[in-house]
């Protein structure tokens, strides 16, 4: 039993298990699943999975009965249709293993999983009943799925996706036939091309760019409209204006038999535009569907206790004041209220950031939201929905959140100052050309048109969201997504950053500190024993001696501790010692006929966290610590880390007011925190970080999630955002600069369709291969998925 | 130039293939799961197909 072996792994799910366990696996449910992958003769799937480090791990786990029937939509044909969201979908190969598990149930009809978006699609032949059995197939494999309605997840997001992709398809195909045409035409000026196939070829031109025009440009028509009729402007207004002046110049040159037509430049610069604005959707519904994802696997039902005594499951929304509710060990509380009866421990990390759990017992007040660990409670409710504190906290969320939608972001800054100028200027041509020069009008609007064709901000378009793209895959490589759009250009203006203690500098984990004098035979005997618990402080006195096997008959006592005979791990109190209100997380052992022995822990520094710190310091960036603990734990972590300005004893509404404070003064705050007590301070914070480890809705909250553990996603973050932004500001410098220069050209009538076409595309073309050098020269690792 | 004549039309019927193509895939879904296209064709067997021959 003392030999050390070296560490093994789970055959299943590739935890790490103890060398002298007898079993390869690290307990039943990945036995079972194994043996069952094996039965179907699937074992191949080991060979080819590849474990993804940020994932929850496959290992199956009982959970509380749900009901299905809910989300299942019966059709007309017999069949019935479920859609799930899977949780731990490592590689390609586990999307496999369960089309085919699936596959070979009975009833089942088709079983599609969607890799990019991590849902499953089930559809089997009979009533809602028979939903159940694939389900908990797919779940004791070590996948968890989550049943939604996809109705309410499909957001205008993908529709107006859809929508923007076949304007690109339109404008593209008319952009290429167009083009086919005017090249033949600007091949024929000097070639000497008759006037009637001039015609021919630009009455062609007008049939395909025409509707394409009509159609494609809807997306810049009508934001634009709708900015004139609040009498704003914005990019889209010189678009649309560009584009309609040189279709309708074009088609009056037609009619005239003239030798100019700009229907190519019309429609290649709603080409160019679309493929920007797709981009820049792309980034965002990316971002938003890995958050909607995450938010609704928290998402559940209650079950409610009836009179009579039977249990019923009822969506959180049916729940009301007086009613009783079961909380199963492992559930999260649905609702406000007190313990009835029945003893527990309570992480209440959601709400208070705090990561020791806490005795529970009848009459203790609990909170929606917060997770209930060992025994199950019922619990009367007080409180439910929209009353409860969790749903306060969401509020003063939004309430901050829409402070922060005020931010205008540098292309809305600088296009009041380039738009006027750009009418000006057509203006002024053509005043110079009709009353000047004494031109006829026709030829004096020709001018005035081609200066608006000429200065329409093709570039300035692309400019921004071909960075943003650029910049966004870079971080996405790294395991950081950016959730919104803006976020990079407030992240470059950070002078402040500001970290929360639990959770975010430190893993949120307990750890045991080491003690000279500590008997290493105890703390095997201790480790073995709180090897059964799930308590964070059994887990971790567990993981100090992680080659421990099992110690049998350990019996536990929610809130107090665990027995096995007469040997006692828990509380000071449960092994006999008097309360002394010691501050310090702590385990004592009390082994029969000995003193008690104390285990004590501290929390686990996140990796890189001083030196990002130090970092930050260095660059001249203020750094401060927050904290909901007490002042002597947010000391001591702030010394750890080196951070000199900490405030402690903070609650959400604490964090706000601090965070103003700094606003007022005119800083610009980073806020990187985890906890649903730290979503109001991310919502009003300039920008904010959440660890993907964090509450769902703290990173709902966050414009930037991060995965991994390590804190240098701060710096690497901070250095991308430095570096777009001068990229973006290169690229608009020169986006202006070259619409600009061929102003003069226009203003005396030099440009002429192919210079025009030339210059737009030439433009672009600089504009995103500026872009590109950004995404850093690291190619993709393999295996991403 | 009556090549042309024919010549155009060609063309232009083409482009529209290619468009109509497109926007079928769009409709029928060919462009929601990019990730999992890229890695399917690497796995073996329909899944359907095994089904009926246990």
């Amino acid at each position: 039993m003392n030999a050390i072996s070296p560490p093994r792994h789970c055959r299943h799910c590739g935890a790490l298990i103890g060398a002298d366990s007898a079993s390869v696996f690290c307990g039943e449910g990945c036995a079972r699943a194994f043996a069952l992958i094996e039965a179907a003769g699937l074992s191949s799937f080991y060979d080819r999975l590849v474990f993804d480090p940020a994932m929850r791990p496959l290992r199956p786990e009982a959970r509380p009965a749900r009901d299905l029937a809910l989300n299942v939509k019966s059709h007309d044909d017999g069949t019935a249709s479920l859609d799930l969201m899977v949780d731990g979908l490592h590689c390609a190969a586990c999307g496999w293993l369960i089309e085919i598990l699936l596959a070979r149930c009975d009833h089942v009809t088709m079983a599609r999983v969607n890799h990019s978006t991590r849902r499953l699609r089930l559809v089997w032949r009979g009533g809602p009943e028979c939903a159940s059995a694939p389900v908990e197939l797919v779940e004791a494999l070590g996948f968890r799925l989550t049943p939604f309605d996809p109705a309410r997840l499909d957001s205008a997001l993908g529709k107006e996706m859809r929508d923007l992709l076949r304007c690109l398809a339109v404008a593209g195909f008319a952009a290429a036939n167009v083009m086919l045409l005017s090249v033949s035409v600007w091949a024929g000026h000097s070639t000497g091309m008759g006037q009637a196939t001039r015609d021919l070829m630009h009455w062609l031109s007008a049939l395909i760019a025409l509707p394409a025009i009509f159609y494609a440009g809807r997306p810049f028509f009508r934001s634009a409209w709708q900015a004139v009729s609040h009498g704003r402007t914005n990019m889209d207004l010189p678009i649309s204006i560009g584009v309609v002046a040189a279709a309708g110049m074009s088609l009056s040159e037609t009619l005239r038999h003239g030798p100019y037509a700009y229907f190519d430049s019309a429609v290649t610069l709603l080409f160019f535009l679309l493929i920007g604005r797709v981009l820049d959707l792309r980034t965002r519904g990316r971002m938003r569907e890995a958050a909607a994802h995450l938010l609704s696997l928290g998402v559940a039902g209650a079950t409610r206790l009836t009179g009579d005594g039977q249990a019923e499951t009822v969506a959180l929304s049916a729940l009301h004041p007086g009613d009783r509710i079961l909380v199963a060990a492992g559930e999260r509380i649905g609702a406000d209220g007190t313990v009835a009866s029945g003893c527990s421990d309570l992480d209440t990390s959601l709400l208070t950031g705090e990561s020791l759990p806490v005795a529970i017992e009848p009459g203790t007040a609990v909170f929606a939201g917060q997770l209930n660990l060992s025994a199950a409670v019922t619990v009367t409710v007080s409180a439910a929905g929209d009353d409860t504190l969790l749903a306060e906290i969401v509020r003063l969320m939004e309430a901050a959140e829409n402070g922060q939608a005020r931010y205008r972001r540098l292309a809305d800054r600088l296009i009041p100052f380039y738009t006027p100028f750009v009418h000006v200027a057509a203006l002024g041509t053509y005043l110079y050309w009709w009353a000047v020069a004494g031109q006829i009008w026709q030829i004096a609007l020709l001018r005035a048109v081609s200066v608006l064709i000429i200065t329409c901000p093709c570039a300035l378009g692309l400019a921004i969201p071909a960075v943003q793209v650029s910049a966004s895959g870079r971080l996405f490589r790294r395991g950081i997504l950016l959730k919104s759009a803006s976020a990079l250009e407030r992240l470059a203006e950070i002078d402040h950053v500001v970290f929360d203690k639990t959770g975010t500098l430190t893993l949120g984990t307990p750890e045991l500190q080491a003690d000279p004098h500590r008997d290493e035979d105890m703390l095997r005997l201790a480790a073995g024993i709180a090897r059964t618990s799930r308590h964070p402080l059994a887990r971790a006195l567990a993981a100090a001696r992680p080659d421990v096997p099992v110690v049998a008959g350990v019996e536990e006592i929610p809130g107090r501790g665990l027995a096995a005979g007469q040997t006692r791990v828990g509380s000071r109190v449960w092994v006999g010692l008097p309360d002394d209100a010691s501050t310090e997380p702590e385990l004592w052992l009390s082994p029969p006929g000995r003193e008690p022995i104390r285990f004590a822990f501290g929390e686990t520094l996140r990796p890189g966290a001083a030196e990002t710190v130090s970092w930050l310091r260095e660059r001249g960036y203020r750094v401060s610590l927050l904290s909901g603990d007490r002042p002597a734990a947010a000391a001591s972590m702030a010394a750890r880390c080196g951070i000199d300005d900490w405030q402690a004893g903070l609650d959400p509404v604490g964090k706000v007011c601090w965070l103003s404070a700094c606003k007022a003064v005119g800083e610009h705050v980073l806020m990187v925190g985890d906890g649903l007590n730290d979503a109001p301070a991310l919502s009003i914070a300039d920008v904010s970080l959440s660890p993907a480890s964090g509450a769902d809705i703290a990173q709902t909250a966050a414009d930037v999630v991060f995965q991994g553990t390590s804190l240098e996603a701060v710096r690497e973050l901070l250095r991308v955002a430095k570096k777009a932004r001068s990229v973006i500001r290169e690229n608009l410098a020169f986006a202006i600069f070259y619409n600009l220069a061929a102003v003069p050209l226009a203003v005396i009538g030099l440009v002429t369709p192919p210079l025009a076409a030339a210059l737009m595309s030439s433009s672009s073309l600089i504009v995103v291969l500026n872009a590109l050098r950004l995404s850093g020269r690291r190619p993709r690792p393999e295996g991403r998925s | 130039m009556t090549s042309l004549l024919l010549l155009i039309p060609c063309a232009l019927l083409l482009g529209l293939v290619g468009l109509a193509a497109f926007l079928w895939a769009l409709r029928s879904g060919q462009f929601e799961d990019l990730d999992g296209a890229a890695s399917r064709i690497l796995f073996d067997d329909p899944p359907v197909k095994e089904k009926h021959n246990v």
